[in-house]
């Protein structure tokens, strides 16, 4: 993951030649108290994260433990919440195609179709945008209501008889992936839109002038050509949908059948305070996105994340 | 479209106009779904803005009828109020101080060279790769291993650590176009390395460091995951809507939602418009 995007501009000039020496002083000066905190408060709770992972509870005292190293723990975790685990990748994954198969025909029409109409492009993009600007907490409450079995829509499907008298939506896996997808599309949307603005059409012009069907000219010009946004744009929806609890969790769209990483962590974390098995399991599930960040990162050709 | 394939058939090197008959499928498809998903974008929030009328007292689940009181009385429900406020204090606070120490970085970063470089760009890509319990998970262990209590000065710690990453990505961008030339021209006027940057460099940094600094306002503004783990017992709006869910919400959760909804899309629609009459009177 070599994060080679951080090219110097600029710093080629002869003016600055002179100015180099003093350079590190000023450099360190404006580096250091940034990245003392992130070190301060992103990697040292990353290392207490560790160290609590191979903690021993004391037996009949609720939420306390010794650091110790039990490594047990992550063989109990693993034996305990493989499922959980496993329908954290699986939903984030549905997610992560639903909202690009949502997201990229938006961008791509934002983008490209309508790039001239200038008026009708902002205005698109704001709307894009727009769910930003409201709770997402709400946004999926709002979901859940017109979803629910009161809502209009199962009452319409009752109708039809498209689901019997019951069947739900709200609870099941369908609604937790249709509120990630649903929360994720603006993060999809965004990066595509980035790189398909940029895209020359005149390229798309020289496929069709030698003959390129729309579909190849697609599939040949546009689509590679919007890698690196689809890229970042996955990457946006399938880190943060694998370790979100809210759509899941049960006062949403979830049940307790469908819960997901998140959830267990939340609640080991937070209500039953089993503080070992919470951190392994928050470090294995990061173990697990590096990984696979890593081998996606590289098999798509793209380095350059920052 | 069989037209076209009639008169390419018979002279496959006249087509008058390649491009336009070919898009004729996709003219009415895109826009249908494109317009299929904007309307499934903005459902919610077309109904959390209906609900914020609703005439109801503590769960807003069923339309009750149409009423302003929502509205008119926010503060009736004293703990929505006090959660706003938090939330504003935290995403002010944290704002400001992700923007400074962020801009800082992103101008090292460009502007020197220096070794640890590709150590510190991961260090600065992965708080934004973290998921967001995990980053939640570690704070809480941190806090509970050092003894600190949980409370509005942990919210901000937290916010200031996952806005900074964005605040460097933003304004490092705004930085690397900056056109070099600029600065020289001031050192060649004499101009004092305090004079260049205060009077040419920070002036047109200025709009990256303003998107950067709503980017991270917004970000904290709606955080709930990693806020649930640091928060203790305050509550900011998002932790308080969580919190309420189970029992139900009331409508003035609505309100202010809905609010600051307004409040952002006219900001942005004004600006449009600015930059929109700024550009037609840089053409004219």
């Amino acid at each position: 993951m070599a994060l080679t995007a951080l090219a110097p501009a600029g710093a080629g000039s002869s003016g600055a030649a002179p100015e180099r020496r003093r350079g590190g002083l000023i450099a360190l000066a404006l580096l250091t108290p940034g990245l003392a905190y992130l070190a301060l408060f992103f990697l040292v709770p990353f290392i207490s994260l560790l160290m609590t992972s191979f903690g021993i509870n004391v037996p009949d005292q609720y939420g306390v433990f010794d650091y110790g190293f039990r490594w047990e723990n992550y063989v109990d975790v693993i034996a305990a919440y493989w499922p959980q685990f496993l329908r954290s990748f699986w939903f984030a994954l549905l997610a992560t195609v639903f909202a690009l198969l949502i997201g990229y025909p938006i961008a791509y029409y934002i983008g490209v179709r309508i790039r001239e109409r200038t008026l009708l492009r902002n205005l698109l993009l704001v709307l894009v945008i727009a769910p930003f600007f409201i709770s997402f907490l709400l946004r999926t409450l709002a979901w859940k209501q017109i979803l629910s079995d009161e809502g209009p829509v199962v009452s319409v499907l009752h109708f039809i008889g498209l689901m019997g008298p019951q069947d739900h939506i709200t609870g099941t896996a369908f609604s937790v992936v249709f509120g990630l997808t649903y929360n994720f599309i603006p993060f999809m949307t965004l990066p595509l839109f980035a790189t398909l603005d940029r895209l020359d059409k005149r390229l798309l012009e020289a496929g069709s002038d030698l003959y390129a069907s729309p579909r190849q000219t697609f599939f040949r010009i546009t689509l590679p050509l919007s890698l690196p946004g689809i890229v970042s744009g996955t990457l946006l929806t399938f880190i943060p949908a694998t370790g979100d609890y809210v759509n899941a969790s049960q006062s949403f769209l979830g049940s307790s059948s469908t819960a997901m990483i998140g959830n267990v962590i939340q609640s080991k974390f937070l209500i039953t305070v089993n503080y070992p098995q919470a951190a392994a399991l928050s470090i294995l599930l990061m173990a697990v996105i590096v990984v696979i960040v890593s081998v996606y990162v590289r098999r798509s050709g793209t380095d350059d994340l920052l | 479209m069989t037209t076209i394939e009639a008169s390419t058939a018979t002279a496959p090197f006249a087509r008058p106009n390649p491009v336009r008959p070919k898009i004729g499928l996709g003219r009415w498809l895109l826009p249908t779904y494109v317009t299929i998903a904007f309307v499934l974008l903005l459902i919610p929030i077309v109904y959390t803005f209906v609900f914020s009328f609703n005439a109801a007292n503590r769960s807003n689940i069923s339309w009750n009828g149409f009423t302003f009181d929502n509205w008119l009385n926010v503060c009736s429900q004293a703990d929505v109020c006090v959660a706003f406020g938090n939330s504003l204090i935290v995403g002010g606070v944290s704002t400001v101080l992700a923007t400074a120490l962020g801009t800082a970085i992103a101008i090292a970063l460009v502007r020197y060279r220096f070794r640890a470089r590709s150590a510190i760009s991961v260090l600065l890509f992965l708080p934004m790769a973290t998921p967001e319990v995990v980053i939640g998970a570690g704070l809480a262990a941190q806090f509970l291993t050092a003894g600190i209590s949980k409370g509005l000065g942990t919210i901000i710690i937290a916010h200031t650590m996952f806005c900074l990453s964005f605040v460097v990505v933003t304004v490092r961008a705004r930085v690397l176009s900056l056109d070099p030339a600029l600065e020289e021209a001031g050192r060649d006027l004499y101009g004092s390395p305090t004079q260049v940057f205060w009077r040419i460099t920070f002036p047109l940094l200025l709009p990256g460091i303003i998107a950067a600094a709503l980017l991270s306002f917004s970000l904290s503004f709606d955080d709930f995951i990693i806020t649930y783990f640091t928060s203790g017992t305050v509550q900011t709006f998002p932790v308080y809507v969580y919190v309420a869910a189970q029992r139900g919400i009331p409508p003035q959760a609505n309100v202010i939602a809905s609010a600051v909804f307004l409040i952002a899309i006219a900001a942005v629609l004004v600006f449009q418009v600015v930059a929109a009459a700024r550009a037609r009177r840089r053409r004219a």
